[in-house]
């Protein structure tokens, strides 16, 4: 640490973006970000889901251009038009997803990009993986080799700043703890490493200072020091503090949902790959059960789990007290569980009219295949049609409607159908404001008539508006279980990165050793 | 440029055609048909008439009702490459069975290579998810073969095409040829199935966008295994339809058909990604290639030209049609 501190005082930043900002049409992703790398220096990047952090790393190595802002590398104004440009200037990233082409073997795909095989093989064996054939093809590699390998790959080359995404995600806790070890090494031999990562405990291991974004700007810098997590939350979430009414609506359902004891879905022991490692809830009838995660980890299994997409590889689902196992999502609606999924795209056949769209799961079994009863269709589908106030202006192609229309059509399909229980993944992502509100009342009136919801969202704000209880999951895991009443963003914001409840009152998160709730114990 | 910013009048006129033709894509592929009548009634004056009609019709329903095979497993982004053959051996397997056997033996044994090539066809694409294209192309190589070993064995009693289905193919009832009795009833079917029941609703949402289907609770491997199988079937009825026509039982009886039937989807604007397209539009497709391909017949050109010729307007009209319907 004591190198950077040096370097702070005497030599410019390595790196210095400032006032990036990009535009997706009317929606602004950056609007000010700025970011300062020192030499020798591990930077933490932070940022709650939508704060800007994918977007700022895709204009620093050129995978997309920024409409404003400059970026300096060693003092020089450099235009990163291309990931091989920010390459010639120092600057390599390492992805989530694994680089290597799974076609070819690592030696051709070192050959590819160029890649040093000597220094590359030397890293690997630093990095913990003593034994590896680099004639293997890249796709045959288990998917935590392959991050290893592709980190490997970056440092063989020597940039001087090291770009990593969330690189200890699906590492096992020996590999982890390498990685950890050698970029750690990596800052005090001179060079910089730009760290992303949603765990307090590896930045507070790792990194000497952290850049904070919210809404697409940097709102900080901070000197990574104990007790720093509690101020970063703080500036993760700036002045929404503002406690949110709770509902009076609220009382009545909870209230009916008493009279039916017995849970409408009780998940134990939830597991799945590596994303999935135990998690276990109940789902209440006339319930409205938020769903609060960081990107990644392991909601997007846990929805498909239970809407019957992908099997789960172990553990149990009751539905109304009874097992189940889903093949199909034919057999989860079956049960009366649908779901609308966070994509439109996934959900809509976007060349059809409104009307067929929420009509489909009408036709979908066998015995379905007949005759249409359009009268009877009609009335169904229109009633569904008034009762989410669908813009049928445009009804003859979906994919004429606004975004938030077609939210409402996804959701339109399974009241028409008469769904009992609606998994919700992100329902409100990138629809207007006045679409939220109407989705909001719904769904509270749908837990009103005894049906049941649980609604992943990526916008803290909406579980005080929504949400009878909520369930934080990290690391595929749940974490806590809180009250809607205790549920504003800062405790979210806490309990999704991890750390325990009331942490304020505590020493430091980081005086701590590594927690055994934490995802590397898994087995 | 300049006549669009100096007189916005015909302009805006333009337009409004076109969108009215985008509402209607039925519409312009009329025009087109009329258009073709008229130049080959120019060329030949008076060769338009009721038996010319008649003749036209009784060529081109063979065709639209593969081109229908099409259309269905079009709409789920697939093809059915297998029509020729099945048809061929529906045909050849009903003319030299009815030798031997009772009509309803004779029909049952032309149609089950239909049943069993649908199935295998379905299967394959619906659970295995081989390619349709290749899937089809396979069963119906296959099919060939089993074909001309089963021709062998039945070289000694020779072929006889039966009564009915020379009244069938080329009988005519008061002017009209007796085709249509199979033919309408056949449209209609096709036309009710797309537009009013939960199969074809799911046909056209597997194509438009499968996984939201599967999310809806559709099981892909029913609707394609029996999309199939329904696509076989027609093809069978086809073949003996066409054996009455042609009156020639070959083992690549209706092979030249294949093409055009997809040629005929694609012009009725049906597309093969999936997801959109009809069945009324086909029929006009299928008249269109056989007014045309009179057309060609009467200009007295080489072979060779005619099929420059015919594949140059093909491509010439699908995309001019596609131009004029997909404008939004």
């Amino acid at each position: 640490m004591s190198r950077w501190i040096e370097n702070a005082l005497t030599t410019n930043p390595l790196l210095d973006a400032s006032g990036v900002a990009k535009n997706y049409g009317a929606v602004a992703a950056l609007r000010n970000a700025s970011l300062s790398v020192l030499p020798g220096e591990v930077h933490a990047l932070m940022g709650a889901n939508g704060a800007g952090k994918s977007t700022l790393v895709k204009i620093l190595t050129g995978a997309i251009q920024a409409d404003a802002g400059r970026v300096l590398i060693r003092g020089e104004a450099r235009d990163v038009r291309s990931p091989a440009a920010a390459r010639r200037a120092g600057l390599l990233p390492v992805y989530q997803e694994p680089a290597l082409i799974p076609d070819l073997d690592v030696l051709s795909n070192l050959r590819l990009t160029g890649t040093p095989v000597e220094p590359f093989r030397a890293w690997v064996r630093e990095l913990g993986i003593p034994n590896l054939d680099i004639r293997e093809t890249a796709r045959d590699i288990p998917l935590a080799v392959l991050r290893v390998l592709d980190l490997a790959c970056a440092l063989a080359v020597e940039p001087d700043v090291l770009l990593l995404d969330e690189m200890t995600a699906a590492l096992p806790a020996n590999l982890a703890e390498k990685v950890l070890e050698v970029v750690r090494r990596q800052g005090d031999s001179g060079r910089s490493v730009i760290f992303i990562s949603h765990r307090f405990v590896e930045i507070s291991a790792l990194c000497d200072r952290a850049t904070v974004l919210r809404d697409g700007a940097t709102v900080g810098v901070v000197d990574i020091e104990p007790g720093v997590e509690e101020k970063i939350v703080e500036m993760m979430l700036g002045a929404r503090i503002e406690k949110v009414s709770v509902a009076a609506a609220r009382v009545a359902s909870q209230a009916a949902a008493a009279q039916d004891s017995r849970p409408r879905l009780v998940v134990r022991n939830l597991q799945l790959g590596t994303k999935l490692n135990d998690v276990s809830f109940d789902l209440a009838n006339g319930e409205v059960a938020g769903v609060v995660a960081l990107e990644g980890q392991g909601q997007d299994e846990l929805f498909a789990a239970l809407a019957g997409s992908i099997r789960p590889g172990g553990g149990t689902i009751a539905v109304d007290g009874s097992p189940v196992q889903f093949s199909h999502p034919s057999d989860a609606i079956q049960a009366g569980i649908a779901y609308v999924p966070g994509d439109r795209t996934e959900a809509l056949a976007m060349q059809r009219s409104v009307r067929e769209n929420i009509a489909l799961p009408f036709s979908a079994a066998l015995r379905k295949w007949g005759p249409i009863r359009v009268r009877r269709e009609h009335m169904v589908v229109s009633s569904a049609i008034a009762r989410l106030q669908i813009d049928t202006r445009a009804q003859s192609e979906v994919q004429r409607l606004s975004g938030g229309n077609q939210q409402k059509v996804t959701i339109a399909r399974w009241i028409a159908a008469d769904a009992r229980t609606i998994l919700c993944f992100d329902p409100t992502r990138g629809i207007d404001v006045g679409t939220k509100q109407e989705i909001y009342k719904l769904l509270r009136e749908l837990a009103g008539l005894g049906k049941s919801v649980l609604f992943y969202t990526s916008e803290l704000e909406e579980v005080q508006r929504v949400c009878d209880r909520v369930i934080v999951i990290f690391g595929g895991r749940v974490v806590d279980t809180l009250p809607v009443e205790l549920a504003d963003e800062p405790a979210l914001m806490r309990a999704a990165y991890g750390l325990p409840r009331g942490a304020r009152e505590d020493v430091g998160f980081l005086a701590d050793v590594r927690p055994a709730s934490d995802a590397e114990a898994a087995p | 440029m300049t006549s669009t910013a100096t007189m916005p009048q015909p302009a805006s006129f333009g337009r409004r055609l076109k969108r009215f033709m985008a509402d209607r894509p039925l519409i312009p592929l009329i025009i087109l048909l009329v258009i073709l009548v008229l130049i080959l009634q120019v060329l030949r004056p008076g060769i338009v008439n009721e038996r010319w009609i008649a003749n036209t019709a009784k060529f081109a329903i063979p065709l639209a009702i593969l081109a229908g095979c099409q259309t269905m497993t079009m709409l789920t982004s697939g093809i059915d490459l297998s029509v020729g053959t099945v048809a061929t051996m529906s045909a050849f397997i009903m003319a030299t069975q009815i030798v031997n056997q009772d009509p309803t033996v004779a029909f049952i044994l032309a149609m089950l290579p239909a049943v069993l090539i649908g199935l295998v066809n379905g299967i394959g694409v619906g659970v295995f998810r081989v390619h349709p294209l290749i899937m089809t192309l396979g069963t119906s190589l296959i099919g060939t073969g089993f074909l001309q070993v089963y021709q062998r064995t039945v070289i000694a009693s020779g072929a006889r095409i039966p009564d009915f289905l020379n009244w069938l193919g080329t009988g005519l009832t008061y002017g009209f040829p007796n085709a249509l009795f199979l033919f309408v009833p056949v449209a209609v079917l096709i036309v009710f199935t797309l537009n009013r029941t939960g199969f074809g609703r799911l046909l056209y949402a597997v194509g438009d966008n499968e996984r939201a289907a599967r999310l809806s609770g559709v099981r892909y491997w029913q609707v394609i295994t029996a999309l199939y199988v329904i696509s076989s079937l027609l093809a069978g009825i086809t073949g003996l339809l066409y054996i009455g026509l042609i009156k020639a039982p070959s083992l690549s009886l209706a092979e030249p058909l294949v093409l055009p039937s997809v040629a005929a989807a694609v012009i009725g604007g049906t597309s093969i990604f999936g997801g959109r397209g009809g069945y009324t539009g086909t029929i006009v497709g299928a008249l269109i290639l056989t007014v045309l391909t009179t057309l060609l017949t009467i200009l007295h050109m080489p072979e060779g030209g005619r099929r420059i010729l015919f594949g140059f307007i093909v491509l010439f009209v699908t995309a001019a049609y596609l131009r004029i319907i997909e404008d939004r």
